[in-house]
């Protein structure tokens, strides 16, 4: 009872014996001092979380909550069991997600709305005297009073505000911003709503309903592999983890799994155990490595050499000297290996140019609908050309015919003609020229002497088109050609041996990789043979490695094409796993009506960040790269003049990309002007692009009317993270200090573009206000005008999914977010509130003029079939929706938008839901949510609708309007499907008819999604998701121009870029080094070194990097990884303070020196974050750097076509991509390190 | 002083300060038990505390073990032992200084150590700041005593504290009025030694209580528990 009587007991004995020669002593010591220590483990409950961080892991958390304190938290092992002879999922988890507890309470939490002081200052003054609006404008339209804050970004000076407060001074940036320049100058980033789907859309929701622009992010990380729209119509999709275990061989090819996919590593350790053989191809020894049987470590950036010399042999051991029936008939079905290319002459010989189309022939092949978009195909069994099912002319227009089942237009039995080689089938053999890019001097890349187009045998056929007597031949007989293999048919260029130096050999790569050409061979022909043997279950696990490349999809192409050459795709254990980025928003269909509150207005804005950001930082105005630069040299005629930035241009005219800001003028001003002027608004805008009386913002970003003005980033730390260029953010973004030390055009007088008007003096600070929302001080947070604090992942309620794993799973509220944090969902909440009190005073019911471009899966993807027309070089009309963007009027009620947030709006009664090309009914689910949440019973435009209150609410709206978790919405989508494909699907959901899942169903335990249209595998007791198994088992086609998986890619651009077939493209040439290597000696010696920025350890992204559990492991701040050897040649040893710099920027490690590294590179873990203990860099004298500091996103024309089946815009499924690993950095050890530990008026002035 | 102050000072104060000081470590004793520890700052930085603490604590025991047997041992048993009065008002000066200087040192060193160490001061309660300041001030009394002391080098004064001292535990009445004219700093010194009494149950001097001192003959190296039913039942009980 008393700890001090209890020890009032000297008359008794406590040592009762001793032992051990009196070493030990046997006690009756008081034992309650051991309660602490069970104390220690002991807790008032667990609460089952996960970490919605951008990690594909997802993974099922305890939180252990102790007196109201998360205390720590362990893996959940409670997931539903897999099938017997499949390993279980569990346990999931890593380091990261065990120290995440550390961050609630840590010093780095926001606990509290902060704000620039001279920002509040400035406020509190104006609101003195005027109203919200009012006082905004008096701020940011005076110059000097905007500069006062806008200029002291990233600079400290933050003070506690309160929540009403900010609202207020947000809503009213947001209201004047609207009407002054107009909605879609409010933008907000925020990335991966499959990590916490709800807190996503709070912010999108919030954005949509004013008519601001959200950013897409897939794209912009450079996660977003342009190959696979490009061959599937298909964003990305993937294999769950578990798949791999069903594999026989597999290839992790650029991806380290153990590292970067912890939790599920264990099914690939488990799938060696079962006997599988597995390749690591990496050019460092990764932890993946020890995985191997096989080890390849080409140099880095010419993976698609080595892919192309393993294409080159199994086409030759499995395609060619002998068939193999399975790899055949496979790509007689499931490819565009059978249709026709017209060959067309150019420079004294062929080159292929687009598929071959009904239309092409007289009396368009009897196609009525669509027979320019329906390619065509020889069938052996009628000798005749056929116009097989499936194509994307099919799709749109008619019903019941878009399948792949083996039959031409009418439904008779087809068998089509794979090659020509035989002499009784073809009518000649044509030469036909090919490009080649191997040649290109490049300083740190070896290249080959062969020529620039290398002309080769193709057999070909002779057809009387409308148009006359034409070549064709079959995209199979092209794509063998293309590989370099001699068949027999004589001339050049071509290898009868894998010895020859030809492209693409072994040995030609051997020169080009490193990688012996033995080593190519052997495993080539396993990998085919493996797949031969078990029909296609052979596996390559790829990523980041290969993707952050300018030229990613030539070694994404290379790979996939091994994949098709073996028939693994669409195969259980087999295909393509890309996992970079956690992109699979399982229920996606139900969750965007409310992310982008289209139960209130269609169309939303939407914008691919590449080319926002590629304008909008003005990092174009530093573009070195030249179109001569990465033009084929077998380009059709055309002007492929220039800069990048002018293609980006033509494409968003043409409605080939989304624009944002949209046009110059205020798109709420336009409805008005064209009722003025006797115009319908659609009229009137096209009439107004074509006289030049409107423009678009494209092609005058640095023009004040045409900047985004408010930014809002949640869920991300763009700044410190996936900004690529982060010092050009700096400087014209924000106008802030920055670390540029390179020239613009104007200085350096490089080619100017064309198109885009040229300002002497670039724009600083083109933001009036950024504000960031976070739970602790990310490198973003330091740099914004107002940071909010908002709730942890185990202080909210939320969805997270992930590719990995078929479940989904809930993050919920272990704890009230602490301090003043509040949730995601509440923070908007809050600002729609009071942004509905403060718009009136400036703001009604408004017409809103929305561009769109022309999007994937609807029919409007069908757009120019035969080739690319410019309306403004008047070589055709503006058709809205056809030649130019799509135009709607939407109405915004702004005085509402509260009140539209918390209900779920009219339109989906009215017009229904769907995705992917499908749509469907919702009356039902939309009478189900009113029961389930309530309905609204105050009066006003929302009475009787379905409530919207908490973020539990958003959580049930999801649910219930997603195929994926509710069983009656995904049989009438697959009923849906079928009226598209004349195929039966809906048993793949039947039996999961009534199944509906609901939150506290998954709070109970992850539950698995039910098998949607949405998605291109399956749940089923029988195999693992797999992506493309519908498409191969259900014979539903690609969402692609043939509806095959298409590895010839005919759009006019992409043959201009010489990317029709798959070829080796070098890494460009960024040319950042040269100009300043002697402009900043140091003492030091220095090193050029290609600069390559994996994933990490000890964090996920940058989340983490602040962490001390995680410092702790790691050297606690910034490091870079050189290799012995270049370390030795600049006499750095390790540990050593380094600066690594280019025209970009620079940044400032410490130095690991390690043998794992390959010579000639160093390695960055991206996203280590600058406000923990990182020193200036010598060169710019500002602190750090961040791995961003030394790039500069470089965009790509193939990337931007649009309006062409596969090839056109879908948010984050196409589009330009930030690439970053061809850039080169010069290293050296640092002479003074400077902690720059002064007030910032003190600080040095950089060197420019 | 006025003879009822000096009786409310040092004739009812003292049993005031000794009964907080007692009720007070048995219920914090009882109640607190995670709070009883000396809550050493050396983890956060060992700069300064090595020399500041060791110095400071070699010279306090000498110096609080000389007030101890000073103080209370009855006058007799030193007449007994034939200690004249004049030597041990010599030896306490000589010894009681040079502790009282080495003490002082540590203090000092301590004090600036938690006032300017960023770390430590950051996570330094008031009760932590003001019991190393109130030990430095008594401190500087004490050596002040010392010169005071210089002018009656027979002990006469230092008998009168001894009676005053044992007066105390005695519960004579009149303990106060025996060092009613003594000079001002001996009182002081008094008075603020009883208010650290006063605070000891509300700082970290509890440690003192719970110093590991059985640990120096501790009887062996391996401990283990008895199979015992009383052993284990109150093991269970609490």
């Amino acid at each position: 009872m008393s700890h001090l009587l209890d020890r009032l007991n000297f008359f008794s004995k406590k040592n009762v014996g001793t032992f051990s020669d009196g070493h030990g002593v046997t006690t009756r010591e008081d034992r309650k001092w051991e309660e602490g220590y069970r104390q220690r483990w002991q807790h008032d409950k667990i609460v089952r979380s996960t970490h919605g961080t951008n990690c594909t892991g997802s993974c099922s958390w305890k939180i252990y909550v102790k007196g109201g304190i998360v205390t720590w938290e362990t893996q959940q092992t409670d997931y539903p069991r897999t099938r017997p002879d499949l390993p279980n999922h569990e346990p999931r988890g890593c380091s990261r997600g065990a120290s995440y507890s550390w961050y609630l309470y840590s010093g780095n939490r926001v606990k509290y709305p902060l704000v620039r002081s001279r920002l509040i200052k400035l406020w509190r003054d104006a609101r003195k005297t005027l109203a919200p609006v009012a006082a905004w404008a008096s701020i940011v339209e005076n110059p000097k009073k905007r500069d006062a804050y806008t200029k002291k970004r990233g600079m400290g000076g933050f003070v506690r505000a309160d929540w009403e407060e900010i609202n207020e001074l947000i809503a009213s940036a947001n209201a004047y911003t609207a009407k002054a320049h107009g909605p879609d100058r409010i933008i907000g980033f925020s990335p991966i709503p499959a990590m916490s789907m709800v807190s996503y859309a709070a912010g999108s929701r919030y954005l949509s309903l004013l008519g601001g622009v959200c950013m897409s992010f897939y794209d912009w990380y450079c996660d977003l592999p342009p190959a696979s729209p490009q061959t599937w119509g298909e964003q990305t999709d993937v294999p769950e983890s578990a798949d791999w275990y069903n594999s026989g061989f597999l290839i992790l090819w650029g991806s380290n799994v153990p590292q970067t996919r912890t939790p599920d590593a264990h099914f690939y350790t488990e799938a060696r155990y079962k006997g599988a053989k597995s390749v690591v191809v990496s050019p460092d020894y990764s932890e993946a490595a020890k995985f191997s049987d096989v080890w390849l470590h080409p140099k880095q950036g010419t993976d698609s050499a080595l892919s192309m010399a393993m294409g080159h042999v199994i086409l030759r051991e499995f395609h060619v000297d002998r068939q193999v029936k399975y790899f055949e008939d496979y790509a007689r079905q499931y490819t565009d290996m059978p249709m026709l290319v017209r060959l067309v002459k150019k420079d004294g010989h062929y080159v292929p140019e687009r598929l071959l189309r009904a239309s092409d022939f007289d009396g368009d092949l009897s196609q009525d609908n669509n027979p320019e978009w329906k390619t065509v195909a020889l069938d052996r069994k009628s000798d005749s050309v056929v116009v097989p099912g499936g194509s994307v002319g099919f799709r749109w227009g008619e019903d019941g015919k878009w399948n792949l089942e083996e039959r031409d237009a009418a439904g008779k039995e087809t068998d089509l003609r794979l090659t020509l080689v035989d002499e009784s089938d073809r009518d000649d053999v044509a030469d036909v020229g090919f490009p080649y890019f191997g040649n290109r001097e490049h300083d740190h890349f070896q290249g080959t002497e062969h020529e620039d187009v290398l002309v080769r045998k193709v057999p070909v056929k002779k057809l009387a088109l409308a148009e006359g007597e034409t070549l064709v031949a079959t995209v199979f007989d092209l794509f063998v050609a293309n590989y370099g293999l001699d068949r027999g048919l004589g001339g050049s260029n071509v290898a009868a041996s894998f010895d020859d130096d030809t492209p693409y050999t072994p040995a030609w790569a051997e020169r080009i990789t490193g990688v012996p050409k033995d080593s190519i061979i052997t495993v080539a022909r396993e990998f085919a043979r493996n797949a031969e043997k078990t029909n296609g279950k052979s596996m390559v696990i790829l990523g980041a490695g290969l993707n952050h490349w300018y030229h990613m999809d030539m070694n994404y192409r290379g790979i996939i094409n091994l994949l098709v050459m073996c028939g693994c795709v669409g195969q259980s254990g087999g295909g393509w796993s890309h996992y970079v980025g956690q992109e699979k928003l399982r229920p996606q269909t139900g969750w965007q009506p409310l992310a982008f509150a289209l139960d209130w207005a269609r169309p939303p804005r939407h914008m691919n960040s590449t080319s926002f950001f590629y304008s909008h930082t003005d990092q174009w105005r530093y573009e070195t790269l030249g179109i001569d630069e990465i033009i084929s040299p077998t380009a059709p005629e055309g002007p492929w003049d220039g800069a990048l930035i002018d293609y980006n241009v033509r494409a968003e005219r043409m409605g080939w990309l989304p624009s944002a800001p949209q046009l110059k003028s205020n798109p709420l001003e336009l409805a008005d002007a064209a009722e003025a002027a006797g115009k319908d608004p659609k009229d009137y805008v096209v009439d107004g692009l074509k006289s030049g009386d409107l423009q678009m913002s494209c092609e005058d970003p640095d023009d004040p009317a045409n900047w985004p003005r408010n930014m809002f980033v949640w869920r991300s730390n763009l700044l410190g993270s996936s900004g690529k260029g982060h010092e050009y953010f700096l400087k014209h973004l924000l106008g802030t200090s920055h670390g540029v030390m390179g020239k613009d055009l104007g200085a350096t007088g490089g080619q100017k573009p064309d198109e885009v008007a040229w300002h002497e003096e670039a724009p600083e600070g083109k933001l009036d206000l950024l504000v960031t929302i976070d739970f602790r001080m990310s490198t973003t947070c330091v740099y914004s005008d107002i940071v909010l604090p908002t709730a942890t992942w185990y202080e909210k309620n939320d969805l997270n999914t992930s590719d990995m794993h078929p479940f989904i799973h809930p993050l919920t509220a272990a704890v009230d977010p602490v301090w003043e944090c509040r949730s995601d969902w509440n923070i908007f909440k809050g600002l729609a509130e009071k942004f509905s009190e403060v718009a009136p005073e400036v703001l009604g019911v408004e017409k809103d003029v929305v561009l769109v471009p022309i999007l994937h899966d609807t029919p409007a993807e069908i757009a120019q079939a035969l080739d690319v027309k410019d309306w403004k070089k008047d070589e055709i009309d503006p058709i809205p929706g056809k030649t130019m963007p799509q135009i709607a009027v939407i109405e915004r009620d702004y005085p509402n938008v509260y009140k539209r947030f918390t209900a779920l709006g009219p339109m989906m009664d009215k017009a229904g839901n769907g995705g992917k090309g499908i749509a469907w009914n919702t009356e039902v689910e939309v009478e189900h949510l009113r029961e389930l949440n309530g309905a609204v019973t105050e009066e006003g435009p929302t009475k009787g609708m379905a409530k919207i209150e908490t973020d539990i609410d958003a959580t049930e709206v999801i649910l219930m309007l997603a195929p994926e978790t509710n069983g009656e919405v995904a049989v009438k989508a697959w009923n849906a499907l079928s009226k598209f494909t004349g195929r039966e699907h809906a048993h793949l959901a039947a039996p999961k008819e009534d199944e509906k899942i609901r939150f506290r169903d998954v709070v109970a335990q992850p539950r698995k999604i039910i098998s949607s249209p949405i998605w291109s595998g399956i749940e089923s007791e029988k195999v693992c998701y797999n992506a493309g198994y519908t498409n191969v088992h259900e014979l539903i086609p690609w969402r692609t121009l043939t509806g095959r998986q298409q590895l010839y890619q005919d759009h006019l651009w992409m043959r201009a870029f010489g990317e029709g077939f798959c070829v080796y493209r070098p890494p460009i040439d960024t040319k950042t080094v040269k100009p300043i290597i002697d402009q900043k000696p140091n003492g030091q010696k220095q090193i050029v070194l290609n600069f390559i920025t994996p994933h990490q350890k000890w964090g996920i992204h940058s989340t983490y990097s602040d962490n001390l559990l995680m410092l702790t492991l790691n050297r606690g701040g910034p490091v870079v990884w050189i290799s012995e050897v270049d370390a030795q040649k600049a006499d750095i040893v390790d540990n050593d303070w380094v600066e690594a710099y280019n025209v970009n920027g620079a940044l400032a490690a410490r130095a690991v020196v390690s043998q794992r590294i390959k010579e000639g590179t160093i390695y960055m873990y991206h996203a280590q974050e600058k406000t923990v203990n990182t020193p200036g860099a010598e060169t710019t004298k500002r602190r750090g750097g961040i791995h961003n500091s030394v790039t500069r996103a470089v965009v790509k024309p193939t990337h931007m076509i649009g309006g062409y089946a596969q090839q056109s815009y879908g948010f984050n499924y196409h589009g330009t991509v930030g690439s970053n690993r061809d850039e080169f950095v010069i290293v050296r050890k640092m002479d003074k390190v400077d902690w720059l530990d002064r007030p910032s008026t003190d600080q040095p002035e950089p060197a420019q | 002083m006025n003879a009822t102050v000096n009786t409310v000072l040092f004739g009812i104060y003292p049993y005031v300060a000794i009964t907080v000081l007692i009720l007070g470590c048995i219920i914090r004793y009882d109640r607190e038990q995670y709070t009883w520890r000396s809550q050493s700052s050396q983890l956060l930085r060992r700069r300064q505390l090595i020399w500041g603490s060791v110095l400071f604590h070699v010279g306090i025991l000498v110096v609080f073990l000389g007030h101890l047997v000073g103080l209370l041992t009855p006058i007799a048993i030193f007449d007994a032992l034939g200690i004249g009065h004049g030597f041990k008002q010599m030896a306490s000066m000589a010894v009681g200084g040079a502790a009282g200087v080495i003490s002082l040192l540590g203090g000092l060193i301590l004090l600036h150590r938690r006032l300017t160490d960023s770390r430590v001061r950051k996570t330094s309660s008031f009760s932590d700041i003001a019991i190393l300041a109130l030990l430095n001030l008594q401190l500087i009394i004490g050596l002040g005593t010392v010169f005071a002391s210089f002018s009656h080098l027979d002990g006469s004064e230092m008998v009168k504290f001894m009676a005053w001292a044992q007066g105390l535990y005695t519960f004579d009445l009149a303990a106060a009025s025996y060092i009613q004219d003594v000079h001002w700093v001996y009182k002081l010194h008094l008075f603020l030694g009883l208010t650290i009494f006063l605070v000891f149950p509300f700082t970290r001097l509890v440690h003192m209580l719970s110093a590991p001192l059985r640990y120096f003959w501790r009887s062996g190296y391996q401990v283990v528990r008895a199979r015992d039913r009383r052993a284990r039942g109150s093991a269970r009980a609490s």
